[in-house]
């Protein structure tokens, strides 16, 4: 197990290195710089700043001194956003996407999981289709249309809470829900196929058999198994959701990491874009070992060597 | 002596898209205590059907017990609740299954899936399930028992594992235990043994056994009385010993006639022709019909299905005079 673990963390090095790599080179192929502005710059400005963050260098030169940088932990400074580091950008940002993504897991397991569970028990009747009708509605509704529809039942309508922002406690709840339960339509039909795999199982009929109570075989006996599907998509997800995302940030104007994945790509700032992709390979990697572990723990077939 | 268990006239259908299969019709059986009684047939005759619905276990809908009664320890349980049922399950009549690499929840380890039906039956602690559990194991041959609890299935082989299943079933000691083809999905070699734990468990413990197959070899070797189903409904029943000397029913003696060790060597195998019959249209009269010689085919009832008549004490035969040979007198 520890074994597993470490090998699993040093093959995580060499992925964070050609995320690195990749993302250094391809973000410079795009036309247009870290400067190019809505007025021209004059050139001595212009050859000031290179030299002041050093892309005066040659490029296999400047990428040996951010792999350097970025090895010690150091994740540059912002082109765009002068004298901030971008690990204050991303330390400033990441809390808010955390603190909504881990709420919409929150939405998203609490709504998925009972209602792919009640679905498969029930499978064929009236709840049945109703949940799984109301799953696909979930899954081909955009967040942009979700999101607007809830900001005007609950905030314009009802009044309730909060239209857009980021100030009062409550204003997580929104956005947390839009993104919850788009997951949640996801995970209900994952538990729900894998449930009914599980209870058409022969050893579904043994434990029948033995006398166990229909609710004993349902969490004692089925749940395990039929989680397994869940518990893959989940791992890449939680990477997905908690770091943020654009749309969802636009629609509810939340000072979240999402906008900084694509606001930096429009405004050429290499170190940013190598921050945040960085950032975000790291969480997905760990997230993905988390994910392993637990799969073994579920399935005791699946070995960790 | 006195049964344990006796169903009369038990009749299964299940009600599907098309149309109505009648899986089990009118069938009969008495099970004495320690007895072993053989239910024996071609797959889809309805052996399986029989048992899973006297424990309920039959899917309901589609399934639907019609009728009949099985008379258990003064109840019947075809009248019983999922509650009440769920009691007897496990505790008083046990199942051990054909496939027992399937049958075992791969996620379980072997200890608390064993120790289950105690702990449900028996309100034991984990601890005592546990303890109870080792011994179980040792009981049906498992060697390093204490370690082997702490296993998974797949770290199981298939005899194995069925030795699991056995020793599972028989931890609550039940007074019936029901063998569907326990043997079937075996090596040869690990066939003979299981059969040998059941039935030295069987003489050890004093249980009765149904035991479901389609092996008359196998039926032979253990079984006191032996049940023969052709399409949902007997056509035979007797002693085992009376019914292997003497068996009068056209299907019992193709059934034996297809026994290979029985066959000469050299000789094409001979095997029954074509194929029980649809069960959701099921000709009037003989169900067997179709598969008799051309000489008896003619013989056979073709306006009303045969009725089963006692030839001697408790051998029962479907009186068809196609199927029968000279006759019922």
């Amino acid at each position: 197990m520890l074994r597993f673990i470490l090998r699993r963390l040093f093959q995580s090095l060499l992925v964070l290195g050609v995320v690195f790599t990749a993302t250094f080179f391809l973000i410079r192929l795009k036309p247009g710089d870290p400067f190019a502005g809505e007025k021209a710059m004059p050139a001595s400005v212009r050859a000031q700043m290179e030299k002041r963050y050093g892309l005066d260098l040659p490029v296999w030169k400047q990428y040996f001194v951010h792999a350097a940088s970025f090895a010690r932990g150091d994740l540059l400074p912002s082109l765009r956003y002068e004298g901030m580091p971008n690990a204050k950008i991303i330390a400033d940002s990441f809390p808010v996407s955390l603190v909504i993504g881990l709420s919409a897991l929150t939405v998203a397991l609490g709504v998925g999981l009972p209602a792919g569970i009640i679905a498969a028990l029930r499978k064929n009747t009236w709840l049945d289709y109703s949940a799984m009708s109301l799953a696909m509605l979930g899954i081909c509704l955009p967040t942009f249309v979700m999101g607007p529809v809830l900001q005007w039942i609950f905030a314009l309508k009802l009044g309730w809470l909060n239209v857009a922002g980021w100030f009062e406690r409550s204003d997580w709840i929104l956005p947390s829900a839009t993104m919850g339960l788009i997951y949640a339509a996801y995970i209900a039909r994952l538990t729900r196929g894998g449930m009914l795999e599980v209870l058409n199982q022969d050893f579904i009929r043994t434990a029948r058999a033995k006398g166990v109570p229909g609710r004993q075989i349902v969490l004692g006996h089925a749940l395990r198994g039929g989680l397994l599907p869940v518990v893959a998509f989940l791992g890449p997800a939680f990477a997905g959701i908690t770091t943020g995302s654009f749309i969802i940030e636009k629609i509810f104007q939340l000072p979240g990491l999402g906008q900084h994945f694509v606001g930096s790509v429009f405004n050429s700032d290499y170190t940013l874009v190598q921050a945040t992709t960085v950032f975000y390979a790291a969480l997905l990697v760990l997230i993905n070992l988390g994910t392993d572990i637990l799969q073994a723990w579920l399935n005791p077939r699946v070995r960790l060597t | 002596m006195s049964a344990i268990l006796e169903v009369s006239d038990l009749q299964v259908s299940f009600h599907t898209r098309h149309g109505v299969v009648r899986a089990v019709d009118g069938v009969s059986l008495r099970v004495e205590a320690g007895q072993t009684v053989g239910i024996v047939g071609e797959s889809g005759s309805g052996k399986s059907v029989t048992c899973y619905s006297l424990l309920g276990l039959i899917p309901q809908p589609p399934g639907r017990i019609e009728g009949g009664r099985a008379m258990f320890g003064g109840q019947n349980l075809l009248a019983l609740s999922e509650g009440e049922l769920q009691k007897v399950r496990g505790s008083r009549i046990s199942m051990i299954f054909q496939d027992p690499m399937t049958s075992l929840n791969p996620y379980l380890k072997i200890g608390t899936q064993l120790g289950e039906p105690l702990r449900l039956h028996q309100g034991l602690s984990k601890a005592a399930a546990w303890a109870r559990g080792i011994e179980a194991l040792r009981e049906v041959g498992i060697p390093d028992p204490a370690t082997r609890m702490d296993q998974y299935p797949h770290e199981f082989s298939g005899g194995m594992r069925q030795r699991v299943m056995i020793a599972m079933a028989l931890i609550t000691r039940p007074e019936l235990l029901i063998a569907d083809e326990p043997t079937t999905a075996l090596d040869v070699t690990i066939q003979q043994q299981v059969l040998d734990l059941i039935k030295d468990l069987q003489k050890r413990l004093g249980i009765a056994v149904i035991f479901i197959t389609h092996d008359l070899a196998v039926v032979h070797e253990v079984c006191d009385v032996v049940n023969v189903m052709y399409a949902g409904r007997l056509v035979e029943s007797a002693a085992a010993s009376a019914l292997f000397a003497d068996p009068r029913h056209a299907y019992t003696r193709a059934l034996m006639r297809s026994i290979p060790a029985l066959q000469d060597k050299g000789q094409a195998l001979y095997t029954i022709p074509g194929l029980p019959p649809d069960l959701s249209q099921l000709p009037t009269g003989c169900a067997f019909r179709a598969r008799q010689s051309e000489e008896r085919r003619g013989l056979c009832l073709t306006d009303r299905r045969p009725r089963l008549r006692e030839v001697a004490p408790r051998h029962w035969i479907q009186d068809c005079p196609g199927c029968v040979e000279g006759g019922l007198a």
